[in-house]
């Protein structure tokens, strides 16, 4: 490399717009009133993702994913979405093998960890069929974290000098008071947040336990948000401990009741993750018509998610996964929704 | 890949990468090998060495080792559970004193790609994952340790992409692109020999060889001219304590020390 790279103007395709006004004007018309959000997660995919839209998956791959939603994605057959490849693992996975999307903003995406990398999700890459843009984990999460604050960039000292900034789509700047040059990364409002999370109640209120990752900002930045729940508790479950909310109700369009949602993945809490099943994943993609008939199998030729955890052994294998979970709670079962109280 | 001593090369790169580690430190960690060998340091030299996850995660008390940088194990006993933009920041405000990576190919200057490997960008011929947070770590972070095999396809004369900042093109170039001043490339632990970095002209300098190895081989395997200190030393081996406490205790399912060289 040399001198020419750090002189390079960034040349990546800003595929969200960062206008702070267009977004106030969206959020200003966001209804705000406290109504019953449970549905199906076929219904919350169908009302409120669209062909084109731009998707943001929580969690971290495939650690407490709404896999349940992204199935769904995959069943009914969404395409050209945009997609934060943000951590994204598992989950970039499922949304590649439905060759859903069309561009991506790239922080780590084919890999899968210490798992390996994904041989269907490199094809689909290497294909030509993905536009790209070059981020990294804090960027990502730094536009999240813009768009929240509902300002159109934050200055960063990241990125600066290498090839990422060449194929993103930041600037530099110099800062005002000190004139220390500057990464600016632009806000970023995907128009579907998708979240999973331990508990929430039928208007949206949910909570989480254990680390966050980018989900406060990823719940606050897009403009509509499903979240998927392990278990659906009333409101005053949420008001015992409040420190413990993601989202408010008002942030929240879909509610969908999804015990095991984040299923083959990691539930800090309730269960790890099943890497018998994400080996199998691996295995199946080494061949395109392998992994055609695996997908026939676990995601097209399945109604719903809780058939796709049968055919993975059900409850029984549930318990086992609920074992291998260093985080579980022994005798500690969550108050169910009886319905009705705020 | 035993050798006659009894431990193999990845037990001895995770014993000496543990070393390069000083108790009463921070760091921000990557699963695999950077992993077990900051276990191993909180076991043997750096009992309080604090370890960080980007995902959010706050000095666990680590039983196993985690399979994600956000999985249940970098959460068990954790002194903190927080978010990602909270650990970028902390490194941003410059508390985070190392950061360990991995990465596909490594240049003279510790520069890292992870990125692709191939030379046209929008139609690779690998796709790799890319920054990931390796970029913000070795951005911010003070210092930066890279572990990795040691050959040709690894130790490059020019990256296919520059996903990750070493020195970039030499002496001053990191802080006139706008990246934090004094913080940088430090050890980088391999196959062959533990490396550091010239302190005049930044470049990758062999500070020891491991038991066994000869500077030609380390020239052999090497895409660019590497510097050696002089005299050079060769690097002390796995003391049996580091070996039972990385076997018995940090990886005891063989995960990582358990995978020959690639």
């Amino acid at each position: 490399m040399n001198e020419q790279v750090q002189s390079l103007t960034p040349q990546g395709e800003l595929f969200c717009s960062p206008d702070v006004e267009e977004a106030r004007s969206f959020f200003r018309e966001k209804p705000r009133t406290m109504t019953n959000k449970l549905m199906s997660v076929s219904e919350a995919v169908s009302r409120f993702v669209h062909d084109g839209d731009y998707i943001a998956s929580g969690g971290f791959g495939g650690v407490r994913i709404a896999s349940a939603v992204l199935h769904e994605i995959v069943r009914q057959s969404k395409k050209d979405l945009g997609l934060s490849g943000h951590t994204a693992t598992h989950d970039f996975q499922i949304l590649a093998a439905g060759r859903c999307f069309n561009r991506c903003d790239i922080a780590y995406i084919v890999g899968l960890e210490m798992r390996g990398l994904s041989p269907n999700g490199r094809r689909y890459m290497e294909s030509g069929a993905v536009k790209m843009t070059e981020w990294s984990n804090a960027t990502l999460a730094w536009r999240y974290k813009a768009a929240s604050m509902g300002i159109p960039f934050l200055p960063a000292r990241v990125v600066l000098g290498t090839e990422v900034m060449k194929y993103s789509a930041a600037k530099t700047i110099e800062c005002p008071f000190t004139g220390q040059k500057l990464l600016a990364v632009p806000a970023l409002y995907p128009d579907v947040g998708i979240i999973h999370v331990h508990r929430a109640d039928i208007y949206g209120n949910c909570q989480l336990d254990g680390i966050t990752i980018a989900d406060y900002d990823v719940g606050r930045s897009s403009k509509r948000v499903i979240i998927t729940a392990e278990h659906l508790v009333d409101t005053d479950e949420i008001r015992k401990e409040p420190i413990k909310t993601l989202l408010p109700f008002w942030l929240v369009d879909a509610v969908c009741h999804v015990r095991y949602g984040s299923y083959p993945g990691n539930m800090p809490y309730e269960y790890f993750s099943d890497e018998e099943h994400l080996a199998e994943w691996i295995q199946a993609e080494q061949d395109p018509k392998t992994f055609q008939e695996f997908l026939d199998k676990y995601i097209y030729g399945v109604n719903d998610f809780a058939e796709y955890l049968e055919l993975k052994g059900g409850e029984s294998r549930m318990a086992e996964l609920h074992e291998l979970e260093p985080l579980r709670r022994i005798g500690e079962v969550p108050v169910p929704a009886k319905g009705g109280n705020r | 890949m035993k050798s006659n001593s009894g431990y193999n090369l990845m037990e001895l790169m995770v014993c000496i990468a543990a070393r390069q580690l000083e108790d009463g430190k921070t760091a921000v960690i990557g699963t695999g090998m950077p992993l077990a060998a900051a276990m191993l340091a909180q076991k043997t030299a750096a009992p309080s060495l604090v370890i960080l996850f980007e995902a959010g995660g706050v000095a666990p008390k680590l039983q196993r080792l985690p399979i994600s940088v956000a999985d249940s194990n970098t959460q068990t006993d954790g002194l903190l559970h927080t978010s990602m933009d909270v650990i970028f920041e902390a490194c941003q405000r410059g508390t985070i004193d190392y950061t360990f990576l991995g990465g596909a190919q490594i240049d003279m200057y510790g520069n890292i790609n992870s990125t692709m490997i191939g030379t046209d960008y929008n139609h690779p011929k690998v796709r790799l994952p890319g920054s990931g947070g390796a970029n913000d770590l070795a951005s911010l972070c003070w210092k930066t340790l890279t572990i990795t095999p040691h050959d040709k396809r690894r130790f490059v004369g020019k990256l296919d992409f520059l996903t990750t900042p070493g020195y970039l093109t030499g002496p001053g170039a990191r802080e006139r692109a706008g990246l934090p001043e004094g913080s940088g490339p430090f050890k980088v632990i391999s196959t062959l020999a533990l490396m550091g970095y010239d302190p005049d002209s930044k470049r990758m300098r062999v500070e020891s060889l491991h038991p066994g190895v000869t500077r030609d081989q380390v020239i052999e395997n090497t895409g660019f001219e590497m510097l050696f200190v002089d005299p050079l030393p060769e690097t002390p081996e796995p003391a049996d304590n580091e070996l039972r406490i990385l076997r018995e205790e940090v990886d005891p399912l063989g995960l990582v020390i358990g995978k020959s060289g690639q």
